[in-house]
Parts: structure tokens; sequence; C-alpha cells
């Protein structure tokens, strides 16, 4: 559709003026998107609050929807479910019995972790979670992996505490407003989290790649020791998560670790809880810079 | 038919302005919400940005309804709940409508496929703009991530131009009575 003529100024001296006002609006409207953009760039947290305001308003929506999409889901699983029964069947069965077996092997295990933590006076509890929520909402149109969480800082929420599901860990608390916060995903491209693998101290790190697998990165390079299927926990280096959580399995080999695909699928989460986080000491020592050591009096304290 | 409902069922009948004056921005705004909200793509970044191919639907369709800093605001609350770094959509979004505006001085009528072929390479531009300025680190693994949303983007831009011609219709309805 061609413009209406009113759009075309001809020799009209006010029509002139209101085409380049509409002209000179928009180029300041540019500017003032670059100046937010450079500001939001050096100071991650300024809009913090902002933004907040606006997930508290819109978290409360995502409910709805979420619940919604929970139902369908199981529904699909229902109706997918009769295609795969037979071989499903037989598979389960096979696990099952490999199931059990790994059982007597852990209460044997458990056995012996409470000697040895009894032995070194270490009763560390099951973690009581800050919270429960469920995800409501995804960035799902931009490059970055975030989710939103219809709990805050009313609920005890601090930014840094680590997001799990009943599978493994989902992600970590980025931003927090009164009555929502925002969830880095563990998908990130910027997401890194010291893993170790699950039966020996093989350390790595996990980036996230932004298209759903993680990236493993071997600490100790030379030998690449990994295998497909290794599967990878936290190592509660860092202080942020406790150690021992599923993250992801190994699916792929690479020169200096590998790909792993995540343990907990966060599309396919429903309810996560919200831990505190591990070693608060830690984190908080590990943010002291250069320029803000402690004095000679602090340190004798 | 169809201009008995553009016109409404009498003749003392006119057009809500309050009507006529919200749809494309509610709209927008509808559009920037909804993919964070109806989608949980956790693992990729799935969603065609909604908000701003609704922008460009209406920019293209409705030439002169949007006045040319309309970027701004409907960028800023884009940018409040997309997840990407305030001031992105308000830069990108206020740089498309000058350049629209400028295209459309070069090129008055067009048809719908080059109208498409704009909103395309302006949607496939805004993607990869968008991700640059997302601070996420740009690999090979993350642009081939980003290749479905670019193409699910660019293939349904007729539905929503289809979409915006009806909420036009229903933007115009004449249903106020006078008289």
């Amino acid at each position: 559709m061609a413009p209406p003529s009113s759009r075309r100024s001809g020799f009209s001296k006010k029509a002139q003026y209101s085409v380049f006002t509409g002209y000179l609006l928009a180029a300041l409207g540019a500017l003032l998107g670059a100046g937010l953009l450079a500001l939001s760039y050096w100071q991650p947290g300024s809009f913090a609050p902002l933004r907040g305001a606006a997930s508290d308003a819109v978290t409360p929506v995502g409910e709805v929807p979420a619940a919604a999409r929970t139902g369908s889901q199981s529904a699909w699983d229902v109706v997918s479910g009769y295609f795969y029964a037979g071989s499903q069947n037989a598979r389960l069965r096979e696990e099952n019995e490999i199931a059990r077996i790994r059982l007597a092997e852990a209460e044997a295990i458990r056995d012996e972790n409470r000697r040895l933590k009894a032995l070194l006076d270490l009763a560390k509890g099951e973690v009581e979670p800050v919270a429960t929520a469920r995800l409501v909402g995804s960035s799902a149109a931009s490059a970055r992996r975030f989710a939103y969480i219809g709990v805050g800082r009313a609920d005890g929420l601090k930014p840094g505490m680590p997001v799990r599901s009943p599978r493994g860990v989902v992600g970590r608390v980025l931003e927090v407003a009164s009555g929502s916060a925002r969830v880095m995903l563990l998908t990130d491209s910027e997401s890194v989290l010291p893993v170790r693998r699950a039966g020996d101290n093989t350390v790595a790190f996990a980036e996230g790649r932004g298209d759903g697998l993680l990236r493993i990165r071997l600490i100790n390079l030379g030998l690449n020791p990994l295998k497909k299927g290794d599967v990878f926990v936290t190592s509660g280096a860092g202080g942020y998560y406790r150690p021992g959580v599923a993250v992801a399995v190994l699916s792929e080999l690479t020169p200096d670790g590998g790909l792993a695909r995540l343990i907990a699928d966060p599309s396919a989460t429903d309810f996560v809880s919200i831990e505190p986080i591990y070693e608060g000491e830690a984190v908080a020592a590990s943010r002291v810079g250069g320029e803000n050591e402690l004095t000679e009096q602090e340190l004798k304290e | 038919m169809r201009s008995a409902r553009y016109r409404g069922s009498g003749i003392n009948r006119e057009a809500s302005p309050l009507r006529a004056g919200t749809v494309p921005y509610v709209s927008i705004l509808a559009g920037s919400l909804l993919p964070v909200l109806l989608l949980q793509a956790d693992v990729m970044p799935l969603a065609p940005p909604l908000g701003y191919i609704m922008l460009v639907a209406w920019r293209l369709m409705r030439p002169g309804l949007l006045p040319i800093w309309a970027g701004v605001p409907l960028g800023l609350f884009d940018d409040l709940v997309s997840g990407q770094p305030i001031g992105c959509a308000v830069l990108l979004w206020s740089l498309t409508m000058i350049a629209f505006e400028y295209l459309e001085q070069q090129v008055p009528w067009r048809e719908f496929w080059q109208d498409w072929f704009t909103a395309g390479l302006a949607i496939v531009m805004y993607i990869l703009a968008a991700m640059a300025l997302s601070r996420a680190t740009v690999s090979p693994a993350l642009l081939l991530a980003m290749l479905p949303q670019i193409v699910v983007a660019v293939v349904l831009y007729p539905v929503f131009a289809r979409l915006v011609s009806r909420l036009d219709l229903f933007r115009l309805a004449r249903t106020r009575r006078i008289g």
C-alpha cells in the first residue's frame, strides 16, 4: 500500500516540519537506545529494578500457560506411550534389574558414607530448598537462555542461588525482583559450571553453548579420559552449587573434553526448587577484589 | 459480506477512535510478550521475534499509522520482557522505522512479494544484530541454533501480514453508535 498523500509534504512548511520532527524524534530514539545499551553493558545491574517490575507484572500471567503446557505435554506422552509400549516394557524390565543391583551398591556406599562422615564429624543433612516454583517463561526469541520463575525476594531468593529440578541442575538465579526472578539456564552461552565426572575426580567446566548442549572442558589437559555416556555432577567448586547434583551426560568427544546433553532438560521441567548458596562465605570471598582487600584489623578478627 | 463487516451493520455507526488508536500498539505489545510466556524454549532460541514481526507488518501494511518514533516505547517494552539487554530493541526498532520511512520514499508502490522480501531481510538482520548485541558468545554452534528461528520467522511473515490485515478490519469496524 502506498503512503497516504498526507505523508507527502510538498510545499507546505507545516507538513515539512512535522516530517522533519518525526525523523528527528526517531533518530533521537535510536541514540537513546544506543545509550541505554551502552549503560546496560557497562553496568548490567542498572536496569534490574525496571526489568524486575516488568517481570513481577508478567509472571502471574505466565502461571496459566505454564500449567496448560505441562498438561499438554503429559497428554502427548500418553499418546506416544501407546506406540512404544512393547519395546519400552522389555527395556524397562532390563533397566529395573540393573537398577536393583545399583540400589544395593548405593546402600552399601551410603553406609560407608555415614561411617566416614561420622568419622569426620561432618554431618551435613539434606539441603532445605528456599522455595519451589514453576518455570513460567523463557527468553524464547533471544539468543540468551533465561527463564522466569514466580518467586522472588519476598520468598527469600538472592542472586546466585542454584535452581534445580528433581533430575538435576537447571541454572542459577540471576536477578531478583520482589515477586519474580530471572534464572540463567545452564545452556546460556555465558554460563559456566564446575563439574566432575561421577565415579572419579576428573574435574572440568561445563559451559553453555546456546544450542542446548554443554561443552565439557577438562581442566587437566592431556589424554582425554572421557567416554560417551559419562555422567557429570556438580563438583561444588566456586561455592554456588552443592556437590554431587547431576548435570549432564556426555554425548560426543572433542580433543579438550566433549559435548554433553542436559540431564534436567528445562523444557521438560515442571517445578523447580531454589536452594540456598552452598558455601556463601566462599562466594563472598571470591568477590573480594584487589582494591578492597581486608585490613590488618579485619584479618585479626 | 466483506463490505458489510467492514462497514458495520447500521448506517448510524462509526469506528471507535479508541479501538482505531490502540489495536496496533496492543498487538505489538502482545507479540513481544507471547514468545516469553507461551513457549518454553529453554534449549535453543525457537520463537520468532513476534513483537518485531508485528511492528514490521503494521509498518509495511499501514504506512503512516505508526509514527516514526514508535520504535522507542514499543522497543523499550520488548527489552523489558525479552531478556535482551535494555536498549537493544529501542535502537534496532528505531533504525528499522527510519529505514522503512526512507525505503518508502524510494519505492512508494510495492507488491506483497516486495514487502515480504523487505520484511524478511529486516527480520534476518534484526535477529543477527540482536544476537550480536545480546552479549552471548557467538559461536558456530549458536549460529546454527539460530537458523530454525530465522527460517520460521521469514516463512511465517505472510501469516502475520494476514493477521495484521484482520486486525486492521477489526480496528476500523464501525461499532460505535452515533445519534
